[in-house]
């Protein structure tokens, strides 16, 4: 019997339950929760907006996951990792373990803001309770001004345009979605959201902030009723940089999400592992890599075998009926070939060199898309697939018959 | 578990797998007015290469990256069975970026759908294999090539 304990109570930390239990069904397990709330699906504040769907169905899990799995879920925040004791402490109280695992997540950037105290509603969008707050706070004639064009604010900005009068997104950088498009795809997206409704104010920044009013760098001022920050979110290091962990700009994690600590394990949005696409680790903030990182670290803390070693940055994300998904990592113009294909509304870019697909981007229809992944995260050489077929369309054309004949015929 | 596969050597590319799977999960009971002049939203799909015509759908993977990766919690695994749970589901289509088989769609509410294998609609066991006039499609149980 060992006594494992789980730090955070996300979507990695249920990765990490489930992953335990999968090799040790009776061993006892302590998550400690920040949040007081069971694991929810944390992508779906902006969906509650919406009213896409309701605080009950963001549940990640049936109300008896932790009773069925035999977890014991408390509300508190962890506040040091003695490693000697091997215990955690938390609030008045301390427990435990023999294996831990850091799922403690990230935390939204809020970067120094000159006049930040005098703006009375402000709100970062991070958690169900952001969320709640931040809608408290909406008038259908509030004008809203979002700090940071990338995912989490555009997020924001669908889930509460309709229900607001004005939303203004203002971005350092000169596009959308910075860390997922390129320019091309970016304009498409922009064009997109601004038929919607949404204004912009790209490669420009909030100087100085006055109750109700924003004076940006460039000199354009925007007034406002309701602030969000989302600039950025950093990954949740300090408790295992207190404890002795090496950390970079997450908690590092080798492929089997060792820290390097013994008996100490790390997944999710709070760790740097390892990306195959750049074979270097970097912190991989989406929602499957803290599952799939959760689970392989409760199967090796239970005494199991796992490694991940094809993890790559890919997102979906839609907005007002517009898909778009992408992944791997693009180049520079020159360095490869980019195959580029404009639909109606839509636009897709393959990222092709030295024989492999290296990224992609696909704004429109999607279907099909999961194969382009697939020969990312396999490192498909294309020597073994048409490519006239990959680049028409995302179907098992493109593969020779043998490989497809086990694809469909086999168990897999 | 008994699962879907595909013989592409038989397939004619008909489509009637595509139209017999629209209507068993149609809810309704008279294919014509299940289909006739409306999108279809079938589960299984088929594909051309060149000549060749062969149908695609959900694998039933072992160890479904879909499962792992919906944003919802939506896609659970019952008995071998990877299910989407419909008023879960957001519409986000990660489970399209991972699904290494082009194998999940929206369907026409923008939920994500795929192959269920027929098991909770009318048909009970799955119509493109029932339908398929050539045994392009079969239900079976295969053993895990080695
Ligand atoms: C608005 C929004 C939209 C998103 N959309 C997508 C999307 O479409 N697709 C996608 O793939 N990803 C998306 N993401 C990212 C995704 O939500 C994260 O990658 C994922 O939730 C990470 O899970 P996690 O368990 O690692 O961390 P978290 O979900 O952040 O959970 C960590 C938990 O640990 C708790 N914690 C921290 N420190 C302590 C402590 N000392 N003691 C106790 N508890 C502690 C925190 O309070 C938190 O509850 C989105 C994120 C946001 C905010
Ligand atoms: S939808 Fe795709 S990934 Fe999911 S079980 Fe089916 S074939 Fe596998
Ligand atoms: S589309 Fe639905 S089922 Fe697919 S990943 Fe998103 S929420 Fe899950």
């Amino acid at each position: 019997m060992s006594k494992f304990v789980i730090i955070g109570n996300g979507v990695a930390a249920a990765g990490c339950i489930e992953g335990i239990r999968s090799i040790d069904k009776e061993s006892e397990i302590t998550v400690i929760s920040a949040e007081k709330h069971p694991v929810y699906s944390r992508p779906l504040i902006s969906y509650y907006l919406e009213g896409k769907t309701t605080l009950e169905k963001m549940n990640y899990r049936s109300e008896d996951f932790y009773e069925k799995n035999k977890a014991e879920l408390v509300y508190a925040s962890a506040e040091k990792i003695d490693l000697k004791k091997g215990e955690v402490a938390f609030g008045s109280k301390k427990t435990k373990f023999d294996k831990l695992c850091i799922a403690a997540g990230s935390s939204p950037f809020v970067p120094p803001m000159d006049g930040l105290d005098s703006v009375k509603e402000k709100f970062t969008f991070m958690t169900m309770d952001d969320s709640l707050a931040l809608e408290k706070a909406l008038k259908k004639d509030s004008r809203v001004l979002i700090v940071g064009a990338g995912l989490i604010g555009l997020k924001c900005a669908e889930g509460i345009l309709e229900r607001v009068g004005s939303v203004t997104v203002v971005d350092l950088a000169d596009r959308v979605l910075s860390s997922i498009l390129d320019n091309e795809c970016a304009a498409v997206m922009q064009k997109h959201l601004e038929s919607k409704g949404m204004k912009f104010l790209l490669s420009d920044s909030v100087a100085k902030l006055e109750t109700d009013k924003a004076v940006m760098k460039s000199g354009k001022t925007v007034e406002f009723d309701v602030l969000v920050l989302a600039v950025g979110v950093r990954a949740n290091t300090q408790l295992a940089k207190d404890a002795g962990a090496e950390v970079n700009r997450g908690i590092i994690i080798d492929t089997k999400m060792q820290t390097t600590l013994e008996n100490v394990y790390a997944a999710g949005d709070c760790t740097e592992g390892y990306d195959s696409s750049i074979d270097a680790n970097r912190v991989l903030a989406i929602l499957p890599n803290a599952y799939m990182q959760g689970f392989c670290a409760g199967v090796n803390m239970a005494g199991g075998d796992s490694s991940i070693t094809n993890a790559i940055p890919m997102n979906s994300i839609g907005f007002f009926g517009l898909h778009c998904t992408s992944a791997g990592s693009y180049f520079a113009q020159g360095e490869g070939e980019v195959y580029e294909e404009k639909s109606c509304g839509g636009i897709k870019r393959l990222y092709i060199k030295d024989n492999k697909l290296t990224g992609y981007i696909i704004i429109g229809d999607v279907t099909g898309a999961g194969i382009y992944t697939r020969i990312i995260r396999e490192k498909t050489d294309l020597s073994g697939v048409n490519i006239d077929k990959l680049k028409n369309n995302a179907t098992l054309a493109m593969f020779l018959p043998e490989t497809r004949r086990k694809m469909l015929g086999g168990v897999v | 578990m008994k699962r879907v596969y595909v013989n592409e050597k038989w397939c004619l590319g008909c489509h009637l797998c595509e139209y017999n799977c629209a209507f068993a999960n149609s809810g309704m009971t008279d294919m014509v007015k299940a289909l006739k002049d409306k999108p279809i939203y079938p589960r299984v799909h088929i594909e051309q290469s060149d000549d060749i015509t062969y149908a695609v759908s959900c694998r039933h993977c072992k160890d479904p990256l879909c499962v792992k990766s919906c944003i919802a919690g939506a896609i659970s695994i019952v008995d071998g069975v990877v299910k989407i749970d419909k008023t879960k589901c957001v519409g986000c289509l990660t489970c399209v970026l991972v699904c290494p088989y082009g194998a999940v769609r929206p369907g026409p509410t923008g939920a994500a759908q795929k192959c269920e294998l027929c098991l909770e609609n009318s048909c009970g066991e799955p119509a493109c294999v029932k339908g398929c006039p050539n045994n392009a499609i079969v239900y079976e149980e295969r053993q895990e090539e080695k």
